[in-house]
């Protein structure tokens, strides 16, 4: 699955917890610029990983900051 | 130019807003005097103690505080050394028997408290290429262990038996897997529907710790825990719990039944690089869960007083935490931290002492007052605290 595909599919499933509406590219932060909590993380990032089919542990969370580097990591946990 | 304590500023500047309301400092309270296991003279004024976990009254037991005195005649005041060293004395070894008789299991190590059992045993069990699965309610204490060690951390949402599945699905195959879960949940008092997880966690190959440490000595036919009471004991490959609660002093241990346990007292660094428990700490834990077999009348009240207690406050018009009582913990939830605190002062100067729980240590940021219940908690006193809750409820306007 190409990058481009991934990043419209995670925009889909971001949209409930960006209840701001704030624009979304590669360098946005989740904590800095959309404001998540650790609850907002959780839910977000379980929701990645049942759409996905994937894990994303807590120790490749944490290298995890921006949404392009989110998208990255999906791409390569796909493979 | 700011320095290392700049990251503090937020709870620094929360502090002091609270604190600016004239609310009595709800992390600051001394207790001047301890009167018996559910009372004591806290800022001055005698108070019910509603808010520790001396769930089994074991502090006070006269066969409890001999055996200390004894200890401390025969062994001295402390070890000054690590359990593989100079530490190991005699009550350490019948303090593990104790265990090992307790939950029928046939290994028990013994740490210098609960939190240091989950962190050793978490943080060396799980290793590199491993996996944890832990419910994302977990205690600090099971967040530090995963965060010491090597394994990948792999949270799932509280008590949800599908999440927790989908995950262990998920898990490359051929790596270790090790599922972590709590008997009682401490924050809110909730069970975990252990039956049915551990099933599943066994179903795809991992191994299961629990941590009992709010169910040992009233929950399960034995009180050896949630996974007792749920029948499904001899699969738990570990269960972690403490001395500080219905033991009623301090200390921690695992019990195992796998059959190269023993193997940790080496490599489980925890274990090894702190010095052992005092001679009479192991003493009293010894004997009190010797007495604690035997028990079966104080857990009886002990669940009376948590049913009573739960009704009058439900009655009352508080929003608690469950809809059942389901341990000696209930938690009634606050609509704010100012509020709660307002609260948690009324109550004090009522004369009862709870736990005010806040952020981030409480589920979805909510603000607690955790009662927790003593089997030593009188029926006389259980009314006396459900009357002074609702003054302060109604002082405060929360009811």
């Amino acid at each position: 699955m190409d990058r481009a595909a991934t990043d419209e599919r995670i925009r889909g499933i971001i949209e409930p917890f960006n209840q701001k509406g704030i624009p979304v590219s590669d360098a946005t932060s989740f904590q800095a610029d959309l404001e998540f909590d650790s609850l907002t993380v959780m839910d977000f990032v379980a929701a990645i990983e049942d759409e996905f089919d994937i894990i994303i542990s807590m120790n490749q969370q944490a290298e995890i900051e921006t949404w392009g580097q989110l998208v990255d990591a999906v791409v390569k946990l796909k493979g | 130019m700011g320095d290392l304590f700049d990251k503090f500023q937020p709870i620094i500047d929360m502090r002091e807003g609270l604190l600016a309301s004239g609310v009595e400092d709800p992390f600051n309270l001394v207790m001047e005097r301890v009167i018996s296991p559910t009372v004591a003279v806290c800022n001055g004024r005698e108070t019910i103690l509603l808010g520790t976990y001396n769930y089994m009254g074991m502090t006070f037991d006269p066969d409890v505080i001999e055996a200390g005195k004894q200890a401390l005649d025969d062994f001295g005041a402390g070890t000054t050394g690590s359990r593989v060293l100079n530490g190991t004395y005699a009550g350490h070894k019948a303090v593990e028997q104790a265990l090992c008789d307790f939950y029928g299991m046939d290994h028990a190590m013994v740490f210098s408290t609960g939190y240091q059992a989950n962190l050793g045993i978490i943080s060396t069990v799980a290793g590199k290429g491993d996996y944890i699965v832990l419910d994302i309610d977990s205690h600090a204490s099971i967040w530090d262990g995963c965060k010491m060690g090597d394994a990948e951390v792999v949270p799932f949402k509280h008590n949800d038996i599908e999440a927790m599945e989908k995950r262990l699905k998920r898990i490359p195959e051929g790596a270790g897997k090790l599922v972590v879960l709590e008997g009682v949940y401490s924050m809110m008092g909730d069970i975990a529907p252990l039956k049915e997880m551990i099933a599943v966690a066994k179903a795809n190959g991992a191994m299961v710790l629990v941590d009992e440490a709010h169910s040992m000595g009233f929950i399960g036919p034995n009180g050896r825990g949630v996974a007792e009471d749920q029948g499904v004991l001899d699969d738990v490959d570990f269960v972690i719990g403490t001395f500080s609660k219905s033991v009623g002093t301090v200390g921690g241990f695992c019990v195992s039944n796998h059959p190269k346990f023993e193997i940790l007292r080496l490599v489980c660094r925890p274990y090894v690089f702190t010095a052992s428990l005092p001679p009479s700490v192991v003493a009293t834990a010894c004997t009190s869960i010797r007495k604690l077999m035997h028990a079966g009348n104080k857990r009886a009240h002990l669940w009376e007083n948590s049913r009573t207690l739960h009704k009058g406050l439900k009655d009352a018009g508080f929003t608690l935490g469950t809809a059942e009582p389901q341990s000696a913990i209930i938690a009634v939830i606050m609509p704010d931290l100012e509020r709660g605190a307002g609260m948690w002062e009324a109550l004090l100067h009522e004369g009862l002492y709870v736990n005010l729980a806040r952020p981030p240590a409480t589920p979805a940021n909510m603000t607690l007052l955790r009662c927790s219940l003593c089997a030593e908690h009188s029926a006389e006193q259980v009314q006396t605290i459900i009357g002074m809750f609702t003054r302060a409820g109604k002082a405060v306007g929360i009811i």
